[in-house]
């Protein structure tokens, strides 16, 4: 497989065993630099082993793939330097200030320390933290919380950011304006792939995969899933992909 | 109406955080009772006070009759779920169920009427520790040992967070039935558009309860209307539509962008037009009924000050 250069993430029959278990069962997609990529499935189906994959944490069984322009077979390290990873959960240290854990994370990223003093005063006055800028992290809105961890995970400038979940059991006002972030993250050049449990929010992406037992079900754009699976929102076609039977039998 | 829980004025602070303000309401006998809110509103802060697990500062409630210095009481009339997995990870399915139900000093054949519908989906997997267990049996697992010494009054907290919608959708109908024997459920979710599962709610926000009442109601009191838009092109749309005069609020809704107005003020086709001057195309406006989620944001606005 080539890289064409118009993908930033490009998966050929992508396969990963657990012993007589396939978590991810032969998937191949595109995503395009720049793109906000929703990346749905139920629980168990199989997204976060793709996704630990993707970032070179995890090596497949087998199959193709090409991250940020490199291989995931060959060159997992360099990957892991050209992508930002937020996990919902852990993503920033609670018991570091806002400027420790920028600093902590521009180091793990391996930013010169020069670079990283400048980039952490660029981050502070963009976000508007200046008054937060010795808070504990613990001490400080969750809104703001999430906005810091998504920034620090592209502290480095990767090509592309996974988010994993990142609006999990936000308020409703925090998690739209999370979503204004990822967009603008995407204006300028930064590929984003997300994963959520909130179908209105697969509606804000450019396109949308959903995995179903370890594969890709369905692939498009929200507008076209919805006409392919004759649906009047996204929640009914993610209703008709993962219980298809359920639908269909009512049993 | 017979009242299994009245909470009258609980605080609870942490250090200089207040966890719950002054919260006071009652759920009555055999309700289905949602708090809505997202993490950090005090909802399982709540939940462990009502279940005696930790104390408030100040307050007091009554869980089926009982005052909640009444520890021991009230533990063996209440069904707790916590939102973290809190079962023996080392203990098989079976093991885990019947250690509950000696616990309260019964048996689970006793009791199995209640949990067999629930039981049956993991009897297959009943020598499996519990740790080794999917998220969707393990919830099932804990839910089936909050139930084995028949609470009249039934906690859960956040069970169907992080859980993708179609097996929400699940677990909700299966509250619905248990409902339907008469048990009084009190669940906490932060996902909005499961409030429409409850007969009533609380939205809870910052240790603070913005309003209760059935969704509906809640949802029927909305002051301003509501005007979903969309075109050909959202990303242009979000920035035109703040030239919208009047307008109080814009947030993104799935495919539509959302705008309250006051009722007074609202037209639709001034919108349109508006938005046929910037060259939009394939314009849809229209006004629909707020749902939850419009409500909380209305309601978070206003109880800034």
């Amino acid at each position: 497989m080539k890289l064409t250069g118009e993908n930033i993430i490009e998966v050929e029959n992508l396969v990963k065993r657990f012993g007589s278990f396939t978590a991810v069962d032969n998937i191949s997609f595109q995503v395009r630099k720049g793109e906000v990529f929703g990346f749905l499935g139920a629980n168990g189906a199989g997204k976060t082993t793709a996704i630990k994959m993707l970032i070179g944490l995890w090596s497949p069984t087998s199959g193709k793939a090409n991250v940020a322009g490199f291989n995931l077979f060959t060159e997992a390290e360099q990957i892991r330097k050209n992508i930002g990873y937020m996990a919902q959960r852990f993503s920033l240290y609670e018991d570091l200030t806002v400027i420790e854990n920028i600093q902590f994370y521009g180091g793990i990223y391996g930013l010169r320390k020069n670079i990283l003093k400048e980039r952490a005063e660029e981050l502070i006055s963009e976000l508007g933290m200046e008054s937060f800028r010795k808070e504990l992290i613990k001490n400080i809105p969750l809104g703001w919380k999430q906005k810091l961890a998504l920034s620090v995970a592209m502290i480095h400038k990767p090509k592309i950011v996974f988010l994993d979940e990142p609006t999990s059991g936000v308020d409703p006002i925090t998690r739209r304006q999370f979503w204004d972030l990822i967009y603008n993250a995407a204006e300028k050049g930064t590929t984003v792939f997300v994963t959520t449990h909130y179908m209105d929010e697969s509606e804000y992406c450019d396109r949308v995969s959903i995995m179903v037992d370890g594969r890709i079900e369905a692939l498009d754009t929200p507008v076209q899933l919805k006409k392919q699976f004759n649906a009047e929102s996204m929640d009914e076609v993610f209703l008709k992909l993962a219980r298809p039977t359920e639908v269909s039998s009512k049993q | 109406m017979n009242e299994r829980v009245i909470a009258t004025n609980i605080t609870k602070s942490f250090r200089s955080t207040k966890a719950l303000d002054d919260v006071s309401f009652s759920v009555n006998e055999g309700e289905l009772f949602g708090f809505i809110g997202p993490d950090g509103a005090g909802k399982s802060t709540l939940f462990r006070i009502l279940t005696t697990v930790m104390n408030a500062d100040s307050g007091d409630a009554l869980v089926d009759g009982f005052h909640l210095k009444d520890e021991i009481a009230i533990r063996s009339r209440v069904g707790y779920m916590p939102g973290k997995f809190s079962l023996y990870p080392d203990l098989s399915v079976q093991e885990n169920l019947e250690f509950f139900a000696k616990v309260f000093g019964t048996t689970v054949q006793e009791n199995y009427s209640i949990i067999k519908e629930i039981y049956v989906q993991l009897e297959p997997f009943k020598d499996r520790r519990a740790g080794k267990l999917s998220g969707g049996m393990k919830q099932k697992l804990a839910l089936c040992c909050a139930l084995i010494h028949k609470p009249r009054v039934l906690f859960l907290d956040e069970p169907t967070t992080g859980v993708d919608p179609v097996s929400r959708r699940e677990f909700w109908e299966m509250l619905g039935r248990l409902k339907q024997s008469g048990l009084t459920i009190l669940v906490s979710t932060p996902y909005m558009d499961e409030a429409s599962r409850c007969d009533r709610v609380a939205l809870i926000q910052k240790g603070k309860i913005l309003d209760i009442d059935p969704p509906g109601v809640i949802t029927k009191k909305f002051p301003l209307h509501v005007i979903a838009v969309k075109s050909d092109n959202m990303q242009k749309l979000r920035k035109d539509i703040l030239k919208v005069e009047d307008a109080e609020s814009v947030y993104g809704f799935g495919e539509f962008l959302h705008i309250t107005m006051k009722k007074e003020n609202s037209s639709t086709e001034k919108i349109e037009s508006l938005l046929k001057q910037q060259g939009h195309q394939h314009i849809e406006v229209k006004i629909i009924e707020a749902g939850i989620e419009d409500c909380f944001m209305h309601l978070m606005e206003h109880n800034k000050n």
